[in-house]
């Protein structure tokens, strides 16, 4: 969950979606800024962190990068529990890709409710001659199940960089919305500014002088 | 199952072990498990028609774990409900796989061309892996979808063996080939090989094939897809593993530690491997379900702390060494894996927190335990892990070590031992199962023969100049073959001609491999072997594990 400790706020993203779609290679991108044109499909999950600012916020996203293949579907919920967002990925050349995407709205929805926000991302837009997702369907879908939808080519670094920073913006707005209904609903939550000296005891006054 | 050592105190510090009159490298607490592997291939052929089903009846190494932890039953319960989804998961990916099949079948007629085509003639080995219901799941070479033939014909020649002569095919060979079968569980594993690697070893390789697909699946997982559907395609289950088998048949034939059954070690001053060692103890006691604690870098061990009672099959370590060689990662990512060790529990997983030390350090921390959440604990763990061995200089003494920094004595052992006769050498002490040889494959040559062999893996006649390491290890295949032939083992083989010398000897503490100049006499070779034994015997602490620390 987001806490924060020293001013950071600390949001846990989990990339979801059908093996061989991009998921790696969207984050590679986002992380190193690289694409390799041969897939190695993930053998497991993979943790990475990424620290970024908004607005003059410290933020700090835990990724989890899973692998698409089937045996590791039941494994799934290791790495997205807890999770604050998800990004739910399909390649638009394949038809196939974007039915396995509604499989996960529907278990993310069933397991975590709307605590979790979902991105949901065509990849390969490089390859649109050869599209197989018509945008309207998947855009209509999206909105249906309240996900924001973005294209993104991995390969010629289109709409990646945007497609995290969005999310962030969302995870951030959610949980600044969440801490204002709990401070309203408790008015005696007490604010504490982790930049802020510790409070002062007799104790630390006399070190100091 | 499990490699289960008996009890020994262990004493915090190798040094009381170590004995003058022991081999060079053996001491009494051993991290391995010292199986031959020899010995097993011996229990492999011995296993009758009744197929060995049986290998999961006996109780899980993994649930004992767990139990003694109190983590029992909140594990099982999990394991069932993730079953679940999968299988509700299997219903919906169906659609795809028949269409893949569709796809395919046409290409059948045109198999007999395919057959011919330079993706699959004239290759040193192929191997092949089928249900016994032939079904391809994994060709070494070509498309295993345009094979649905071949697998056809050797499920038949299999199953005629079985059904009609009560008796089962080993092998066929023919003039420059050899055809080796085995089946295991619901699997059939076949190699074609025009090598010199003989039928034992042949079977030691599909082994381990068999082996690295129960580290993908688990030995219960796959049975039950079988006893379910006899018909069923394992490649869907496999996927992205193939990559995985791939390299291991590649290792095999390059790495003896494979020919020997034995795990090699990174040289490293005995003080700092200790140092190393009590790094990842004193953070990692409190952490009650690891089981394994392992560093590792180049396919060599560094170093290996276990739970009580537990030790772990040199062959589960080249699994683990596999794994790590076979996935290309981020730098700096840190990833959280289900692996099965086939010899230390074929029924379940454990679960792996595997990373690399620090970015400028390519030693590969693996944190093995049975609790399934564990991540962010163990995640906790390597990062004090790597700051501790920072801080004490380790990383640095790693690096020497592994980019060979030309003044350890292990860099170039041949130069150092000072005997310009000898050529090459490969020592494997046997109590330990640990092994040293006078040219350490390093892991980027090895990504060299990858490229290699991607266009490649063909017959090559080529004229040699000079040898490789590689080439000498082709050469032992033959002495070791013979060595542990097991009608008539021998003890000793001396054979000299005007190519190379070589002297293979076999005693109960060690077994040593040496090449020499050409033509030598055998009492010069062995005055050598004498000196060369002292050497190792004096950087034993450097070259060996000498202990078996636990948590
Ligand atoms: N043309 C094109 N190819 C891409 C793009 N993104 C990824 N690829 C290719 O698609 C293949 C699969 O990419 P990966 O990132 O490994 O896929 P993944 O989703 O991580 O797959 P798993 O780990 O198996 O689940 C690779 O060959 C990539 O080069 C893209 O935007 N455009
Ligand atoms: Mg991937």
């Amino acid at each position: 969950m987001a806490q924060s400790s020293n001013g950071t706020n600390n949001f846990k993203v989990v990339l979801l979606g059908e093996g061989c779609v991009g998921k790696t290679s969207i984050l590679l991108r986002y992380i190193e800024d690289k694409f390799n044109e041969k897939h190695l499909s993930t053998l497991q999950a993979t943790f990475l962190n990424k620290k970024l600012n908004i607005n003059g916020k410290r933020i700090n996203l835990s990724i989890w990068d899973t692998a698409g293949q089937e045996r590791f579907h039941a494994l799934g919920p290791i790495y997205y529990r807890n999770s604050n967002g998800a990004i739910l990925v399909y390649d638009i050349t394949d038809q196939y890709s974007f039915v396995k995407v509604k499989n996960w709205v529907k278990e993310l929805k069933k397991m975590l409710g709307s605590d979790i926000v979902l991105a949901i991302a065509g990849n390969k837009i490089d390859l649109d001659h050869e599209r197989a997702v018509s945008l309207e369907e998947a855009t209509q879908y999206a909105e249906q199940v309240g996900a924001k939808h973005y294209h993104t080519s991995a390969k010629i670094n289109e709409g990646v960089e945007e497609l995290f920073l969005n999310l962030t913006r969302d995870m951030l707005e959610r949980y600044e919305s969440k801490k204002q209904t709990e401070v309203t609903r408790s008015s005696r939550v007490l604010v504490v500014d982790d930049e802020a000296p510790p409070p002062s005891s007799c104790c630390s006054s006399f070190m100091g002088a | 199952m499990a490699s289960t050592s008996k009890d020994v105190p262990t004493s915090p510090s190798g040094h009381d072990n170590t004995d003058d009159d022991l081999e060079p490298g053996a001491s009494y607490d051993s991290i391995l498990n010292p199986t031959d592997s020899f010995e097993e291939f011996a229990t492999e052929m011995n296993t009758s028609l009744e197929r060995s089903r049986d290998l999961t009846k006996k109780s899980s190494t993994i649930s004992e774990i767990q139990s003694e932890i109190g983590e029992c039953s909140k594990e099982l319960k999990e394991t069932k409900s993730s079953d679940n989804l999968q299988n509700k998961d299997e219903a919906i990916s169906a659609s795809t796989s028949n269409s893949n099949l569709d796809e395919n079948g046409e290409d059948t007629d045109n198999e007999d061309d395919y057959l011919k085509s330079p993706e699959l003639v004239n290759k040193e080995k192929h191997v092949f892996i089928l249900s016994s219901a032939g079904k391809p799941i994994y060709s070494r070479y070509g498309n295993e979808d345009k094979l649905a033939g071949v697998c056809g014909v050797i499920q038949a020649l299999v199953s005629v063996v079985e059904e009609q002569n009560r008796d089962i095919l080993r092998s066929i060979i023919t003039k420059d080939c050899k055809a080796v079968f085995l089946v295991k569980g619901p699997l059939i594993l076949v190699a074609v090989s025009k090598s010199n690697e003989s039928e034992t070893q042949l079977v030691l390789q599909l082994t381990y094939a068999f082996n690295q697909i129960v580290s993908v699946l688990t030995l219960t997982q796959l049975n039950r897809i079988f006893e379910q559907r006899r018909n069923y395609d394992l490649r869907r289950l496999l996927s992205g593993a193939e990559r995985l088998i791939d390299n291991l048949l590649i290792f095999m034939e390059k790495d003896p530690a494979f020919l020997l059954g034995a795990v090699r070690c990174l040289p490293l001053p005995e003080k700092v491997r200790e140092n190393i060692t009590n790094a990842i103890i004193s953070t990692c006691h409190k952490i009650r379900d690891l089981v394994f604690a392992i560093l590792i870098a180049g396919n060599q061990l560094i170093t290996l702390v276990r739970m009580k009672k537990y030790t772990l099959h040199p062959s589960d370590i080249h699994l683990l060494f596999n794994l790590v060689r076979s996935s290309e990662s981020f730098k700096t990512a840190e990833s959280w894996t289900p692996i099965c060790l086939p010899k230390f529990d074929a029924t379940g997983f454990l679960h792996g927190h595997v990373s690399y030390i620090s970015e400028d350090c390519q030693a590969c921390l693996l944190l093995l335990t049975v609790q399934r959440d564990a991540f962010y604990p163990l995640s906790q763990a390597k990062h004090t892990i790597s700051d501790k061995l920072r801080r004490s200089n380790c990383l640095t003494a790693i690096n020497d070590a592994l980019n060979r920094s030309k003044d350890l004595p292990t860099t170039n052992p041949l130069k150092h031992i000072g005997i310009p006769e000898i050529r090459h050498f490969m020592y494997k002490c046997k109590s330990t199962a640990q092994l040293f040889t006078s040219d350490p494959i390093c892991l980027d040559r090895l990504q060299d023969y990858r490229q290699r062999h991607k266009e490649g893996g063909d017959v090559v006649k080529k004229k040699v100049e000079k040898l490789s390491d590689i080439d000498y290890v082709r050469n032992y295949r033959e002495f070791c073959s013979k060595m542990h032939c097991a009608c008539s083992p021998a003890k000793l083989i001396f054979r000299s001609n005007s190519l190379d010398t070589v002297l293979a000897w076999i005693t109960n503490g060690f077994e040593l491999y040496v090449t020499f100049d050409p033509l030598m006499e055998k009492d010069q070779a062995i005055r050598a072997v004498d000196r060369l034994l002292r050497w190792i015997k004096n950087e034993e602490k450097r070259i060996f594990i000498m202990n078996a620390p636990t948590f």
